[in-house]
């Protein structure tokens, strides 16, 4: 055994390269939102936001992204109200209708889990194909079927997780009124809103923020996404398609894109905390 | 019958399709796309496949070689970085940290996980591709562009300290507290108690973060895109552009209608990212599972 000494700076020297690393993992958050903000902040501009590309404008004539944004919210929009509305039955069902240890409930919420997992650019493929072999071209349409699929095991897993949290106490209770398990499910629903709200802003920002499903199913246009099966664009391919641009002042406007991007995800990760600290005061 | 009961009754039946239909489309998805992978793989054997690192889809050699070849780099470097990193900083935050520290540093991880794939992106061509391409190649008397394995490792390695900080906490926290006490009231200083006891117990926990990290990691495609170089060659270096699997799908697929068997191809690369990432998310799910039964 060594001396209590070189055990002491053993200690010590753990202890700052712990935080060290702390240090280095919550920086990079920083970081990236830093250097974004430099950035992006010298070319964000009114016209930038409210404005679609006008003739020439990825050679760095005027215009703005308004079509990627409006594109962006009315596909993240939809495939999240369709997430919830298929997404909530669904963890209802594996929680109430069905014993939560049987082998159904188990296997399926396993399933989602990994499912949570499979990374979009697999999703989009798969309905690019589809796709084709339909005879669909790129749409809106496409683009939220595809997130759609992407986001019903976020919002199953997040509420699942949810509804483990609510007392047993409250369930029997609502039973031993003899309400239907419909009507308990009314009740637990009540009880762990700001928690499904949560749910919703996650998948929500999930699905605004995702390239790979949208890359070939949405396809890029310039105007203003009025029908469903028209292709339609979105920020996160935006962003992509100026940055590779050799035009200094287009890719400018990538980073001002990045910038309005970042605002969108940091006021969904603010109202998810807000929401979150409601559900914890909520309890009884 | 009662109204009421045929509400319950209609719910039951309609969330009980909505399951099985989001059962059904998970087989979809495996089914389509073996049956799209036939073609190339009645062309050449997997084994060829796999291991060839020819990649010229007008000839029609699809050698995969680079491209797992690439995948696995990033992936090593970013685990090279964030593991420890993670590790570290999970227990700085479980066994040291104060209560306000630690609650002010996780949700600050949820930031990090809500940030999109593009973004960090953006973040790698601004920041870290020149920072590899000018102070560390040089380091290293390379000469290098900056579009390496090594940035898309940077990169992929910020991308997962999120789920593997958030994951490797949770397990920590299950850590029985007369385990430690045992070991402090031996004599043990904090550091030798957490080396030798906390870190042996929450071994399973660590690798199924580990694991899971892993493919979130093999997936990720437009922020590797962004800033490995995609040159379908495999890479010898650090500093050498790497292809990564996702990238090549994300890249090629609006073209690949009129080369024969290049769409099998594409498809033969998706089902080869779902097969393993649905492996190692199902092996870690149950081992995490497994952990919180036990807690």
């Amino acid at each position: 055994m060594s001396s209590i000494k070189s055990r002491l700076r053993q200690e010590k020297i753990a202890k700052i390269l712990m935080q060290l690393s702390g240090i280095s993992i919550t920086g990079s958050l920083f970081l990236i939102i830093g250097i974004i903000l430099y950035k992006g902040l010298p070319y964000l501009s009114w016209e930038m936001v409210s404005q679609t590309p006008q003739g020439g404008f990825y050679i760095g004539k005027s215009g703005g992204i308004l079509n990627a944004i409006l594109g962006s919210l009315y596909l993240a929009t939809a495939a999240t109200i369709l997430a919830t509305i298929i997404g909530i039955p669904i963890s209802i069902y594996l929680n109430l209708y069905i014993k939560s240890g049987s082998l159904i409930a188990k296997a399926s919420k396993l399933l989602f889990d990994v499912l949570y997992g499979i990374p979009s650019i697999v999703y989009g493929a798969i309905a690019f194909s589809m796709m084709v072999w339909l005879g669909i071209r790129a749409s809106l349409l496409g683009g939220i079927i595809t997130i759609t699929l992407l986001t019903i095991p976020i919002v199953v897993r997040t509420i699942d997780e949810l509804v483990k949290t609510i007392p047993i106490d409250l369930k029997n209770v609502t039973k031993a009124l003899g309400a239907t398990r419909w009507e308990i499910a009314q009740v637990l629903l009540k009880y762990i809103k700001p928690g499904v709200f949560t749910a919703i802003l996650l998948a929500f920002g999930r699905a605004i923020g995702d390239v790979a499903g949208v890359l070939l199913t949405t396809g890029f246009s310039d105007n203003l996404p009025k029908y469903l099966d028209e292709p339609a664009a979105t920020l996160p391919l935006a962003i992509f398609f100026q940055l590779s641009s050799p035009i200094p002042e287009v890719q400018g406007r990538a980073y001002a894109s990045a910038l309005v991007l970042t605002f969108i995800i940091l006021i969904i990760v603010i109202c998810t905390h807000i929401l979150a600290s409601k559900q914890k005061k909520h309890k009884i | 019958m009662n109204i009421r009961l045929i509400k319950d009754l209609l719910f039951k039946r309609i969330s009980a399709s909505l399951l099985l239909i989001s059962v059904c489309v998970v087989l979809l998805i495996i089914i389509g796309l073996s049956a799209k992978s036939i073609p190339l793989l009645e062309n050449q054997n997997l084994w060829e496949i796999l291991t060839q690192s020819i990649w010229s889809p007008l000839k029609g050699n699809f050698g995969f070689l680079p491209f797992i070849m690439g995948t696995i780099w990033v992936t090593l470097i970013s685990l090279i970085i964030a593991v420890p990193l993670c590790i570290l900083s999970s227990v700085y935050l479980v066994e040291y940290a104060t209560d306000r520290l630690r609650n002010s540093v996780l949700p600050l991880m949820n930031v990090l996980a809500a940030i999109p794939p593009v973004l960090y992106g953006v973040w790698g061509v601004l920041f870290v591709v020149p920072m590899v391409g000018q102070w560390i190649a040089p380091i290293f008397g390379v000469n290098a562009s900056g579009y390496s394995v090594l940035s898309g490792g940077i990169v992929l390695a910020v991308m997962i300290f999120p789920i593997m900080v958030s994951i490797i906490v949770e397990v920590l926290k299950t850590i029985p507290q007369e385990l430690k006490a045992a070991s402090l009231s031996l004599g043990a200083t904090k550091w030798e108690t957490i080396k030798k006891v906390i870190l042996k117990k929450a071994k399973p926990g660590i690798i199924a973060a580990v694991v899971l990290a892993i493919s979130r990691a093999f997936g990720e495609t437009i922020a590797v895109l962004m800033v490995c170089g995609n040159i379908p060659r495999v890479p010898q270096s650090i500093f050498d552009a790497g292809y990564p699997i996702p990238a090549l799908i994300a890249n090629n697929f609006g073209e690949m209608m009129s080369i024969p068997l290049y769409d099998s191809a594409l498809m033969f690369a998706a089902l080869l990212l779902f097969v393993i990432i649905f492996g190692f998310n199902l092996i870690s799910r149950i081992i995490l599972n497994r952990l919180e039964e036990e807690a």
